[in-house]
């Protein structure tokens, strides 16, 4: 086989490779709508009035440390938090039209979530019961994730020199989802602003509550549809960039902006190899036989 | 003819008795009610009945159609208009303490018109502030709740309230 049919060869097989692979799996991610038993909370910013029993509550279950200032204490609204390794959710005090709204931060538990994809240990799962949970022993501490998260949400423990950890609200996976039970924010908050039960149960009931009470919420559910859909999906009585959500995310899961890029990669690994020994060989097949080769090289200068 | 009309007289006035709510008969509306569903971190709340009866005169405000009152919203006179008062009008009748518990969420039925029922702290709090903040009512939490050693406890309030200000362990 002459080197020219051979490198022919090669480059065929792999656009052919390339070509098949991209058509056959690397892109069925992002028609994932989460698990069919995913649970999941409806937020009412209609009904919040800013108590912050839920700061205080998943305080004292994810056993943080002490809080600068109690919990009772309303001058935190004086300036927009967000959530850090001390408090994995916040409550923030919006002055709209309609009055003072009050909104919960916390991890909204994407069905496909961009810090998951953005984590090259695999410290991130998405669990069927609907939670994104991290694991402290493999995270490495390199932040992907919090620059990925659209929401902003994860923080790190910035406090430790030697063992800097990404932190954020896991759903109270392992004390209470895991058995079926709603997290301790949901179950302490007095106005049933949090809504737990199934995601998809949960859509219908955020459009139903629309549909009953059309001058109380703005026609829109937020975290239907964002990002691919969220665990935590909003409804509120103003429009929603007024309250500090990210409005302008779009409806495609964050991994649909590198997959295509990253569906390449283990076409890279399996072809590549074989494809650059192949060259290899080629380019000193013939180290010892200078004669030949010039020979050969000159009959190609020839052509 | 006279016992025939005699009949109808009396019919009709047993029909306006019944239509009558039941609290405005007398029968067996509490002057008080304790509430001490939340006594993992207050002090029970006396509900003062009689003086919210006095204040809002329609029962449907708080107790919906449950005691028989006629009422408009729309949403609820599709099935209400007429259905009367029910056995027991209590909140907890109705309004689950556990409304997200693993066995409650199973048992819901998404078919149900009722399926998004708050549950009955959600219902009392939903039902109290939303009126009290449109009449003037007080609406903080300790208006209403004292704490107790672990509600102080649950709220780094009282004598947990934290001592060490800008330690390593603020928000910020």
């Amino acid at each position: 086989m002459k080197r020219r049919d051979f490198l022919k060869g090669c480059l065929a097989c792999g656009a052919t490779a390339s070509v098949c692979g991209m058509s056959k799996k690397a892109w069925s991610a992002g028609s994932f709508e989460g698990y069919p038993e995913a649970m999941g909370v409806l937020v009412d910013l209609t009904r919040c009035i800013g108590c912050r029993s839920c700061e205080a509550a998943c305080n004292k279950e994810q056993k943080l440390p002490e809080p600068t200032t109690s919990f009772a204490d309303q001058s935190v609204f004086s300036e927009k938090r967000r959530p850090t390794e001390y408090a994995y959710t916040v409550v923030n005090k919006y002055d709209t039209q309609k009055g003072p709204v009050f909104r919960k931060i916390q991890c909204n538990h994407c069905n496909e979530p961009a810090c998951l994809t953005s984590c090259f240990v695999n410290a991130y799962t998405k669990t069927k019961e609907g939670a994104v949970t991290y694991n402290g022993k493999i995270c490495v501490g390199c932040r992907n994730c919090m620059i990925a998260c659209p929401f902003n949400v994860p923080g790190y423990s910035y406090s430790s020199a030697f063992n800097a950890l990404v932190k954020k609200c896991i759903f109270c996976h392992e004390t209470r989802l895991k058995e079926g039970n709603p997290p301790a924010c949901v179950e302490v908050c007095p106005q049933e602003v949090l809504t737990f039960g199934y995601r998809k149960d949960l859509i219908k009931m955020a459009h139903e509550r629309i549909r009953e009470m059309p001058d109380k919420y703005v026609d829109h559910v937020y975290g239907e549809k964002e990002v691919g859909g969220t665990g935590w999906i909003y409804l509120s009585g103003v429009t929603f960039d007024q309250v500090g959500f990210d409005t302008t995310l779009g409806n495609e899961p964050i991994i649909s902006n590198v997959k295509e890029f990253l569906g390449t990669v283990p076409m890279v690994l399996s072809i590549w190899p074989a494809l650059f020994t192949g060259f290899h060989l080629l380019a000193t097949k013939n180290k010892g036989h200078h004669d030949d080769h010039s020979n050969s090289h000159q009959e190609d200068s020839h052509k | 003819m006279l016992s025939v009309r005699n009949w109808l007289i009396g019919g009709i006035a047993a029909l306006m008795l019944y239509l009558v709510p039941l609290d405005c008969r007398g029968a067996g509306v509490p002057e008080k009610i304790t509430i001490d569903s939340l006594a993992q971190y207050y002090e029970a709340v006396t509900f003062n009945h009689s003086q919210h009866i006095n204040l809002l005169k329609d029962c449907a405000d708080c107790h919906h159609h449950t005691t028989g009152t006629l009422f408009e919203d729309r949403n609820c006179v599709r099935c209400h208009r007429n259905s009367g008062e029910t056995k027991n009008v209590a909140c907890k009748a109705c309004h689950s303490a556990t409304p997200f518990s693993a066995a409650t969420l199973k048992q819901r039925d998404p078919q149900m018109y009722h399926y998004d029922k708050p549950g009955l702290k959600g219902a009392y709090h939903l039902s109290c502030v939303g009126c009290h903040e449109k009449n003037g009512g007080p609406t903080g939490c300790e208006d209403c709740h004292a704490r107790n050693k672990a509600g102080n406890a649950l709220y780094n309030a009282g004598e947990f309230t934290p001592k060490n200000t800008g330690g390593k362990s603020g928000h910020h």
